[in-house]
């Protein structure tokens, strides 16, 4: 589903990625760890094409980076992105923030409201709809944001350090959170530098040093149980 | 189109004094030109009222029989300058300087003899009032026989050419400046607008909105900020104008077409000063 071939992406300062390649299929719930600096937004930056690759081929379910320009609002459509940072609009209640994602993107009005409620409920925010983010917690906060990502029924939920501003107990629950998701058949690509998180559960781990993939579990023979790198 | 305009309306809420301040200097700037162009629509009409009295008068020798001038009537109405033909006798002559030169009144009694020649007085149609015109028509009429003179007041015309084609080209230079000024800070302001907004468009982008949806509102509002503009600016050169009829001088407004380009004028301007600034912050990001 989503394809690196030989990628390498070059910034001038030095190359942030190196002849990556790996496969991501279906469903899967993929860690992409590493030291910082190592590449890990990098490549998320590539798989929803805020960047072209520098040479190589990224692909996302029949998107290929070198077609890029027009093709890209339709392929986010089908991705679900979220950031450490949250990105909520400040002045937007938590359901206008989740409903701005649709009515951006053309949603017939009739089917706005009940969707935004769907996924409010499914990240249990249901209660806090008509609050701003400025009310929640910074775990909360981040339910917003994920609720915003799933809201257009993505095939992939991309997630880069989610849970890097939150304590220990919310981190556990926005890592449950996305298991659920996942479970529920999106896959989940999460970049994080937490390695309790990776070990805690068996999954698809890609690990970057200095940009290039010092270990896939996919090549070792089938998704890891977090027994690979440390 | 629902959810555009309240996108645009909560621009407006959202941002108020930039808001106010983009359509304030939109309308600032409409107004110089909208003044320019009050007073370059006055020097046209004060022009047009002098350059209607541009007259080619020739004077008859005395004796011509009266059929002889009505034939040269016909031939002189069928010059492609000419507007109208009118003979005035000497009589009808005396009896205008009487009335229009009341001070000579006592010397226009004591003549014995009429001393004011017959004349034909050739008015010209408007395109033709100029001094080129006026001497070739002056020339032709110097070839009638009967014809003792040709006046037309050469230089007077001339004079009136050339303040034309003065007022003209000032009105076009400072008219120009104005606007390129008027644009630039419509550029900034909806490039505020975009910086103010910048959040907003980098999500929309994530979430797959593409760039002619993110555009419109910004193009909407630049369009009704420019509208708002343009109307203020009708407004305060129509209180301009208001104030100097009363005080100064009688003066001319601008006709019903005049006003509602003015206001396009500003709603073109806004649009064109947001496409810029929008299309250059989508390309940078
Ligand atoms: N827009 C950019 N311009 C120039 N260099 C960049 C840019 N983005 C990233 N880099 C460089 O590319 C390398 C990889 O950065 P990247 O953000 O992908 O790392 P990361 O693994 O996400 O790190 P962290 O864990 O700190 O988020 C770094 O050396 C960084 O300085
Ligand atoms: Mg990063």
């Amino acid at each position: 589903m989503i394809k690196f071939i030989h990628v390498t992406k070059e910034y001038p300062k030095g190359a942030a990625l190196v002849d990556v390649s790996f496969h991501i299929l279906k469903g899967e719930f993929c860690f992409v760890t590493g030291h910082s600096g190592a590449g890990k937004s990098t490549a998320l930056r590539l798989i929803y094409m805020a960047e072209r690759p520098t040479s190589g081929d990224v692909r996302v379910s029949g998107f290929v980076s070198a077609r890029g320009g027009r093709d890209i609002p339709r392929l986010r459509r089908r991705l679900g992105i979220v950031f450490q940072d949250f990105r909520l609009l400040q002045e937007r209640t938590a359901e206008e923030n989740v409903a701005f994602a649709l009515e951006v993107t053309g949603a017939r009005r009739s089917t706005v409201g009940p969707r935004v409620m769907r996924v409010l409920t499914q990240v249990g925010l249901a209660g806090k709809a008509r609050q701003y983010p400025r009310e929640l917690s910074g775990g909360e906060q981040q339910r917003v944001a994920i609720a915003r990502a799933l809201v257009n029924d993505p095939i992939v939920l991309l997630a880069d350090e989610p849970t890097g501003n939150l304590d220990e107990r919310a981190t556990r629950g926005i890592f449950q959170l996305l298991r659920d998701i996942n479970a529920s058949g999106t896959a989940v690509i999460l970049a994080t530098h937490d390695l309790d998180l990776v070990r805690s559960v068996p999954a698809h781990l890609i690990e970057l040093q200095h940009g290039a993939v010092v270990y896939d579990s996919a090549e070792d023979g089938g998704p890891a149980a977090g027994e690979g790198e440390p | 189109m629902r959810l555009l305009l309240r996108e645009t309306a909560l621009a407006f809420r959202r941002a108020p004094l930039p808001s106010a301040l983009s359509v304030v200097t939109i309308a600032f700037s409409l107004f110089v030109i909208g003044l320019y162009g009050l007073v370059t629509v006055n020097i046209h009409d004060a022009i047009g009222s002098v350059a209607r009295r541009v007259e080619v008068v020739a004077y008859l020798q005395r004796g011509t029989p009266v059929e002889t001038v009505e034939t040269a009537m016909a031939d002189v109405q069928a010059f492609p300058e000419v507007e109208s033909v009118r003979h005035v006798s000497s009589a009808q002559a005396l009896a205008r300087a009487q009335r229009e030169l009341p001070e000579f009144q006592s010397i226009f009694q004591d003549l014995e003899a009429n001393p004011l020649p017959a004349s034909l007085e050739v008015r010209l149609k408007p395109r033709y009032r100029d001094a080129a015109s006026a001497a070739a028509v002056a020339d032709r009429l110097r070839s009638f026989s009967f014809v003792d003179d040709v006046r037309f007041g050469g230089d007077w015309v001339a004079k009136l050419d050339r303040l034309r084609t003065i007022a003209g080209a000032v009105g076009a230079v400072i008219g120009a400046a104005f606007a390129l000024v008027g644009i630039m800070i419509i550029g900034t302001t909806i490039r505020m607008a975009v910086l103010h907004r910048r959040e907003e468009i980098t999500i929309m982008r994530l979430v797959g909105a593409t760039d002619g949806f993110i555009r419109r509102p910004f193009l909407l509002e630049g369009l009704i900020k420019g509208l708002l503009g343009g109307a203020l600016a009708l407004g305060l050169c129509y209180g301009a104008w208001a104030l100097v009829n009363t005080y100064l001088l009688r003066a001319a407004f601008f006709t019903g077409a005049e006003a509602a380009a003015g206001i396009a004028a500003g709603g073109l301007l806004g649009l064109g000063g947001s496409l810029f600034s929008i299309g250059r912050h989508l390309r940078s990001v």
